[in-house]
């Protein structure tokens, strides 16, 4: 399905204005695809028709409706398992000891989608519970998209979905099967909230996150904008928090408030926090971790 | 080369599993049933099993019980591809030696990820 470069204009100022996401060349063809079924469900057969409508009506639930059908919402469960096991063995472990005292930690999944990533930490800490008992565990998981906000907190999943990432004992183990889906048990979800937020706008109540997972997201923004994002990441994340992002994703030539961590790839670090350490050498702690 | 098995009476979900181990590097041999996968395991056990649950002649969970208790040591990973979706079969087939399960339909990934879990991928 085609559509017209004014059409295409429409759309891109709507997605930039409610996203901060660009258009890029490689995104042009899905255009077409996610748009076709809501010009059938609206009865305009005609893709034009139907945007030409937004220019009147920007704030409408159509205009909402055409940004949600343009937005990646893939995720899945312990999405890159390679990363979770980092969390889970190199950086769980440290803040264990770095927050003994406050014995709290908060966690933001910037841009969560459904919450497969959101509930796949909840796991980690659930299937370490002798270790994280009498913490407070606060995980935090938004999305532009209302839809993928309302999905998140209903935390039900189809068979396809559940089975994507998930071993089958951690899925019986931590999910019931109801009428409507496979739901993430009480015991998980009281350590998730989701909110629908957009990245680039201040956090409705601001936090400083020990752990910050903003994957596969920033791929979507110009140069200005995801430099607007890390400075909101870098604002958020606790001056010896960490960071992570996807695996084709970098701080490198975005921002200077970020740097990766040499040692854990795939993490990154305040460049402060990392350039102190420089300065003064690593502080070891007792157990003699970095 | 790891070596594969894949038990369905389907031929178009054994061509669609076929093609999925083979792009993962496993050779790949095929049963259209229990006794038939008995056979082929008799010849060579292969490292990993992906087995359907309702089959003529010899179902999916026959198979694995008389695997799992007569199998000898070599024991392959068996991972049960199916269109049953409730938690009472499920709990069935891990019961009866399953190592893993994968609900109809899937796709690539979904498998790749469960052969993963499984360490046969």
């Amino acid at each position: 399905m085609q559509i017209s470069k004014t059409s295409r204009r429409i759309l891109a100022d709507l997605l930039k204005s409610e996203t901060g996401q660009s258009f890029h060349d490689s995104r042009q063809w899905r255009i077409g695809t996610a748009l076709s079924g809501l010009s059938r469900e609206h009865g305009i057969a005609d893709l034009d028709r139907l945007i030409a409508t937004l220019s009147t009506s920007r704030r409408s639930p159509l205009a909402q409706t055409l940004v949600e059908a343009l937005l990646n919402n893939e995720t899945y469960f312990f999405r890159d398992r390679a990363m979770f096991e980092l969390l889970a063995k190199q950086v769980l472990p440290r803040l264990a000891e770095a927050r003994a005292t406050s014995r709290t930690l908060n966690i933001w999944s910037a841009g969560c989608s459904t919450g497969q990533e959101s509930l796949s930490l909840a796991l980690l800490f659930a299937e370490q519970a002798p270790r994280w008992e009498g913490w407070t565990i606060s995980i935090l998981g938004t999305d532009v998209s209302a839809g993928m906000i309302e999905a998140a907190r209903n935390a039900c999943y189809t068979p396809f979905q559940i089975q994507r990432g998930l071993a089958v004992g951690q899925m019986i183990k931590w999910f019931d099967e109801t009428p409507r889906g496979w739901r993430a048990q009480e015991r998980l979800r009281k350590m998730v909230r989701f909110e629908q937020h957009n990245l680039l706008d201040a956090l409705p109540r601001p936090t400083s996150f020990d752990v910050v997972l903003c994957r596969n997201v920033l791929l979507y923004f110009d140069d200005v904008t995801r430099r607007q994002a890390f400075d909101r990441l870098a604002s958020t994340l606790a001056p010896d928090g960490w960071l992570m992002l996807g695996a084709g994703e970098t701080s490198i030539g975005h921002t200077e408030r970020i740097t990766p961590d040499r040692a854990l790839r795939g993490l990154y670090r305040h460049t402060s926090f990392v350039d102190a350490r420089r300065q003064t050498g690593p502080a070891r702690n007792a157990a003699g971790r970095i | 080369m790891k070596t594969s098995l894949i038990v369905d009476d389907s031929r178009m979900i054994r061509n669609y599993l076929r093609s999925s181990l083979q792009a993962l590097g496993f050779e790949v041999r095929e049963a259209v049933n229990g006794c038939e996968a008995v056979i082929r395991c008799e010849e060579s056990m292969p490292d990993l099993i992906l087995l359907d649950w309702h089959m003529p002649v010899m179902d999916g969970l026959e198979f694995i019980r008389l695997l799992r208790e007569g199998g000898g040591a070599l024991q392959p990973k068996v991972v049960f591809c199916t269109t049953e979706s409730d938690i009472a079969h499920i709990r069935i087939a891990l019961e009866a030696g399953a190592d893993e399960y994968v609900m109809k339909p899937f796709d690539r990934e979904t498998l790749h990820m469960k052969l993963q879990l499984v360490g046969a991928a």
